[in-house]
Order: C-alpha cells, then structure tokens, then sequence
C-alpha cells in the first residue's frame, strides 16, 4: 500500500512525534508498504493531493496533529488516516471537554475546575480561586487544558500558589485546569480496534506521593505489563477505559490514562494518538498481548482502511 | 522540567519559521565564496588522493602549525607536539572528560556553565559542583570554599572546568586577578583546570587578557580551542593542549572515537589559516557580532519588562538575561514558541536546576531585523505572563507580594 506517514508538525511534542515517525516508517517498510514521510507545513496538502496515498498513518501529537486539524484535512481529501476522527480528537484534546462528556457518561473522573487566561485577565476570575479549592480541595493538579505531555503541569498544596502554578499552566494552553489530586496506581489503558489491551501501570520510582512531576522524569518511574491487578480489578479498569473511549468517539486506537484509587478507577485523559516509539506505552501493551509491533502498525492501519 | 519533555520542546527551534536566539551558530554567510573555490581548486590540483585518506589521529601538521599562530594571537605560545587536533570543541570536552573522569569523580565548573558539556560530564557520571560567577567571572572565594569542603570530604577535584574569556552562557570575563589566582591555586593543590577559550578572539572592546594557559605555562591548564566560531562549525576542527602525558591518553581515547579528525578539512582549515586572510575574515565577523549585540541590547531596553537584567558581554555569541523570578524560563519558551520565537532557558546551564528565571540569548547566527523581531516577541509574552499574575495576586483572595509596577 502507498502510505503517507505524517511526523513531526509544529506541536511541542515534535520530538516524539519523529520518534513515533521514524519507529512506525521501519516497520512499514519491513511490511513492504510504499511510504512517503511527510512534515507538517505549507506544502503538506500539495503532496497529499499529488501523491494520493491510499491511507495516512498519522504519527503527530500535540496541537494539530491530534486534535483535528489534520484529521478533517485529510478527511476533506478523502484520505482515511489511521486513529479517532475529528471530532474524537478535539474532544480528547480538550480536557475539559472530555472530562464533562465523561462525567455524562456516568464514567469517573476526578473534579475539576477550568479557567481560561481571558477569564482571569478579563473578568477578575482570580478571587473565585477560593471556591475552586473548596470544590476539588488539595493537594490539587494545575494543569493546561490541552497539552498532550507532561509539560505545564504542577502540584498545588495550598492556596497561595494557584497564582504561581496557573502561570504555569497558561504557558503551554490558553485555558487550565485545576483537578482534585487523587492518589492511587497509575494505569494506561491502550484501546486497539475496540478491544483493551493489557494494563500498562507506572511505578514511581521516588516514593514521595504528591511528587508528580518527578514520575515524568528520566527514571522516575518504571513500567509493568500487565499490570498486578486482580481479576475483578482488571476487568473494571478495562470496564471503564473502553466505555471512556467509547464515550469519547475514539476509533483505530487511543490510550486511556486512569488512577486506581480506593473506591475504584478515575479517567484522567484520553491520548487520541498515543506515542508509537519503542518504549512507549501502547507498543509494550501490543507485545504483551502478542502483537509485535510491526503486526500492531499493520493492524492500525487496517483499521483506518476498514 | 522533565528532561525529555524540555528536549522534545527544543525539537521545534529547528522549524524554518521560528526565529532561534536558542543556538551558538557563527554567521557563515559572509565566508567568501571565491576563497572556498580557491580551496577547492588548490585540493582539485595537488591533494585530491591525500584528502581522501586517513590522516594521523593527532591531526594534520599544518593544522597544529597554524593552531600554534592562531593561539599566538592571544599572546599564548604553545608547542605544535603538545596539540591533538579534536573533531570540533565538543569531542575536546569530551575526550578530557573520558580520560579524566571515572564514576564519582568531582568537576567544579562555572554555575553557569556550557549547556553543552553538562551531558557530557553527567555521561562520564562525574559529580560536578558549580561555582556562582559575577562579572569578573568564577567567584574564586567561593572556589576555595568549596576546594575546603571538599578536602574536608576526602574528596579531590579531578578538574575545575571554566570559559574565562565571555563566557556561554554569563558572556562574563574572569578577570585578570582572578585568572591569576586561579592558576596559583591549581599549583598549590596540584589541580588540572581546562580553560575551554572558544571566543577569546572574538572581542568587541577592551583590552585583552592572557590566557590561563599563558599564565601557567601549560603545565596545570590544558587548554581547549576551536575554529568553529572563528571561521567555520561545519568544518568540525577543535583541539586540546595537553601535558604529554595526558596527550597520550587523549590520542588513545581519540583513537578508539574516531581514528582521526576529518582530512579534508583539517587541509582546508590549515591552508586557509596560513594563506587567506584570516585575521580580516575574524575581524569582520566580530564587526558584525558587536553590532548585532548591540541591536540585541537596544531591543532588550525597549522591550523586556520592568525587573528583567542582561549584561553587556565585550565578546563572545551570548547574552544572559534573567526575568522577574516569577516567571519560569522553561514556561515562557513553551508560549514563546507559540510565537515562533526560541532560547535556552537558564536550567540548561546547570545541574541541579537553578536558574529558573534566567535564559541564554545568542547574537551571533541572527541578522538584526530578526534580533529585534525575536525579543520583540519574547518580551511581550514575559509582560503578558506578569500582567496575568499580578492579576491573580492582586485579588482580595490572593493576597501576595505584588511585582514591581511595569512604567510601560
């Protein structure tokens, strides 16, 4: 098949992106497809609409790769591409957006509040500060609405450094969210063509449980697959990470990222286009449930053309 | 900042759109092209089998021939056999980490210090200690406190690591007591230091100073130099001065890297240096350095916030600037990539992520209407992130320390 693999684009998540690029475009060679690697940029509907490929394979993330824009490019072009659709994206991308949807679903998620940079700059949102603490209490988790990586995001303990953590948050999107912290294991969910595959948990490797940030450093935590979970708990988790793919449009594949809490699981987000490098979540879910991962691409992309 | 997250962010500097003061780049564009073709053509006739074959891995004669003018430009004499040529700066740094350090090994360096060599001492697991620098350079007060605790410890530096001469990032320069007074203390306590003089030649003002190396006379300075900065990056040729029997190991090491530095280049490099006209071409590119910072100190002026300070190097490619503390430098490259506009925010430069506020800001590899354009651009989202937060703190709720008033 002639592929157009799409990598890199304008997101902060670029390097990933050419990392999922470069891992996915080996394996579809060694699947014997015809690949045409493009770049997001002034040319990319040029070389989609000369080259006429029979599929996309869409390994961006971030903005405009996984929220849509590219997904209803293509979709205006009559290409299918691989992973959700436009609309599944935008709702993915949007945090909040997905949150309500899944609160509607009667699907749990941890409460929140979401301000955008104009309601605090404009309409003096900055002394409802006090109620959002009162709703979603502390330690809370600052975080911007629609980055798709760890960036921006930062543990709020007491009230007076909302201030200091929404600046933060603001940097990377113009609306934030502030989310009651919920303790409990780390679980990803990977959704294949409707069907979870094995848990992926992350283990800090640092034991201090409101150290968030450093579960995203280098070494800051490890991974399981599958997770050591009971039967019943497995099948719960799995339970509400499809029904929150589900809930959200998702189609191809996404990541359900949940915390296991005491009183059962809570969706923090759905990854549209989860990373595709080697290490990365989704591929080391597809090993373990026996799909190496040049069968996963090629699987991937027979969902696109289904 | 999560370290792989901040190196994805970098990924986009490279996009075409985004004006980058993030990178060290020399301005190349002005290199005549007929002196290239002159090069070419003289290979062309004469050297086209020998360019083409290994060469020996301490470099080139000519090439350490016309080091030895190059360093003599800064009043530093040094002998051609004590000169291994490096492929670029970088592999100098590199290799003297790989033959220096084992696990656990102490290197002090400047806080802060190259971007660039902290990846390279982390590999090597060094322990690296960073000294805080004013505008005179490494606070050798602090150096001998820190010297005291070690020993204290029972622990010996293996190296102290600095850039005396405008420094990257600080764009500081150690001044001459201290230089003195550095190489006293590495004679009294036996240390190595590694003088790392990329820009020493690249000086817009002021006198000039010797060398470390020149004040110790070589036996506890190695010294690292390169032509990247001087006359071309692409070429890749640096070096390092050693005492003989660190040489050895360093060719050893050199051997198992690469076998040997580029020949061609070494032979366009060397006959470049002892034909063309290479103290113009230096000359001409400080001239265009020099206006270049000064546009980048105008630009500042007009448009960073009330709060923010930069020094004004008198050499060198960098700028260091440092915002309001309540701004991070990693936050503000995110929205400052939005703006396509790119610099290396203040924790690259250390180990243990201080300089959060502070960022590095390159002059030299961006023409001046892109200059202006750039910090134009960064100063606008630093005053749009302070007037954010001094909305929030200024509620009756969030009763905080308010930042200083912006006149603008």
């Amino acid at each position: 098949m002639k592929v157009a693999l799409l990598q890199g684009g304008r997101s902060l998540e670029r390097g990933v992106s050419i990392r999922s690029g470069l891992r996915v475009t080996e394996a579809l060679l060694d699947l014997g497809h015809e690949v045409d690697v493009l770049d997001l940029g002034p040319d990319l509907v040029g070389q989609l609409e000369k080259n006429r490929p029979d599929v996309a394979f869409i390994a961006l993330h971030g903005t405009e790769g996984e929220d849509g824009t590219v997904q209803s490019l293509l979709e205006l072009l009559d290409i299918p591409h691989t992973g959700p659709r436009v609309a599944a994206c935008k709702r993915c991308m949007d945090k909040s957006l997905a949150k309500y949807i899944l609160r509607e679903n009667g699907l749990p998620t941890p409460d929140w509040v979401t301000y955008s940079e104009a309601a605090i700059r404009d309409f003096g949102a900055a002394s409802t500060f006090g109620a959002a603490v009162e709703r979603v209490g502390l330690p809370l988790v600052a975080k911007p609405c629609s980055q798709g990586s760890s960036l921006g995001v930062k543990v709020v303990t007491e009230l007076e450094q909302i201030p200091n953590a929404l600046i933060t948050a603001l940097s990377y999107d113009d609306r934030a969210l502030l989310e009651t912290w919920v303790s409990g294991r780390e679980l990803a969910v990977s959704v294949l063509g409707g069907e979870a595959l094995p848990v992926v948990e992350a283990i800090p490797t640092k034991s201090n449980s409101y150290d968030f940030e450093a579960r995203y450093e280098i070494g800051g935590a490890s991974f399981e697959c599958p997770a050591d979970l009971g039967e019943a708990e497995t099948a719960e988790v799995e339970r509400v990470a499809l029904a929150a793919y589900e809930a959200l449009g998702c189609s191809g594949f996404s990541r359900v990222d949940l915390i296991l809490a005491e009183d059962g699981p809570q969706v923090l987000e759905i990854n549209a286009i989860p990373g595709l490098t080697e290490t990365s979540l989704l591929p080391q879910a597809a090993e373990a449930a026996g799909l190496d991962f040049n069968a996963m691409v090629q699987k991937i992309l027979d969902l696109a053309m289904a | 900042m999560r370290s792989s997250a901040m190196r994805d962010m970098m990924e986009i500097t490279a996009r075409p759109e985004v004006i980058s003061l993030a990178g060290g780049l020399p301005d190349t564009s002005t290199f005549p092209a007929e002196a290239f073709a002159a090069e070419m053509l003289r290979i062309e006739k004469t050297a086209v089998a020998e360019v083409l074959q290994y060469g020996p891995t301490e470099g080139s004669m000519l090439v350490r021939e016309q080091i030895v003018e190059v360093m003599a430009a800064e009043n530093t004499r040094v002998d051609s056999m004590d000169i291994t040529v490096t492929t670029g700066g970088q592999q100098a740094i590199d290799l003297i980490t790989k033959v220096l350090i084992d696990p656990g090994d102490v290197i002090i360096c400047d806080a802060p210090t190259y971007p660039g060599a902290i990846p390279t001492f982390c590999s090597y697991e060094a322990d690296v200690r960073q000294i805080e620098m004013d505008a005179d350079g490494m606070r050798i007060d602090l150096l001998e406190e820190t010297l005291e605790q070690l020993e204290a410890e029972g622990k010996r530096p293996k190296f102290i690591y600095s850039i005396p001469t405008f420094q990257n990032p600080g764009g500081v320069t150690l001044s001459l007591e201290r230089r003195r007074r550095l190489v006293e203390i590495a004679r009294e306590k036996e240390i190595l230091v590694i003088e790392d003089n990329p820009y020493g030649l690249l000086r817009f003002e002021g006198e000039p100073l010797p060398t470390l190396y020149s004040l110790d006379g070589g036996n506890f300075v190695v010294y690292l130099g390169t032509f990247s900065k001087i006359l071309s990056a692409g070429l890749r040729i640096g070096w390092l001065v050693t005492p003989t029997p660190i040489r050895e190991k360093v060719v050893l090491g050199k051997q198992a890297a690469d076998l040997c530095t580029s020949t061609l280049t070494q032979d366009f490099a060397g006959h470049f240096f002892r034909d063309g006209a290479w103290r113009e071409y230096v000359e001409e590119l400080t001239g265009i350095y020099r206006a270049r910072r000064d546009v980048m100190i105008s630009a500042m002026a007009e448009y960073f916030p009330h709060g923010a300070t930069w020094n004004k190097p008198a050499g060198g490619l960098f700028i260091w600037a440092t915002m309001p503390d309540v701004l991070s430098t990693e936050d503000l490259l995110a929205k400052a990539l939005s703006r396509n506009v790119a610099f290396v925010p203040g924790p690259n430069a250390y180990v243990d992520g201080r300089g959060a506020s502070s960022m590095r800001l390159n002059f030299s590899g961006v023409k001046e209407d892109e200059i202006i354009e750039g910090i134009r651009r960064i100063g606008q989202v630093a005053r749009e992130m302070l007037k954010l937060y001094e909305t929030m703190t200024s509620t009756d709720e969030m009763k905080l320390p308010r930042t200083e008033e912006d006149p603008s």
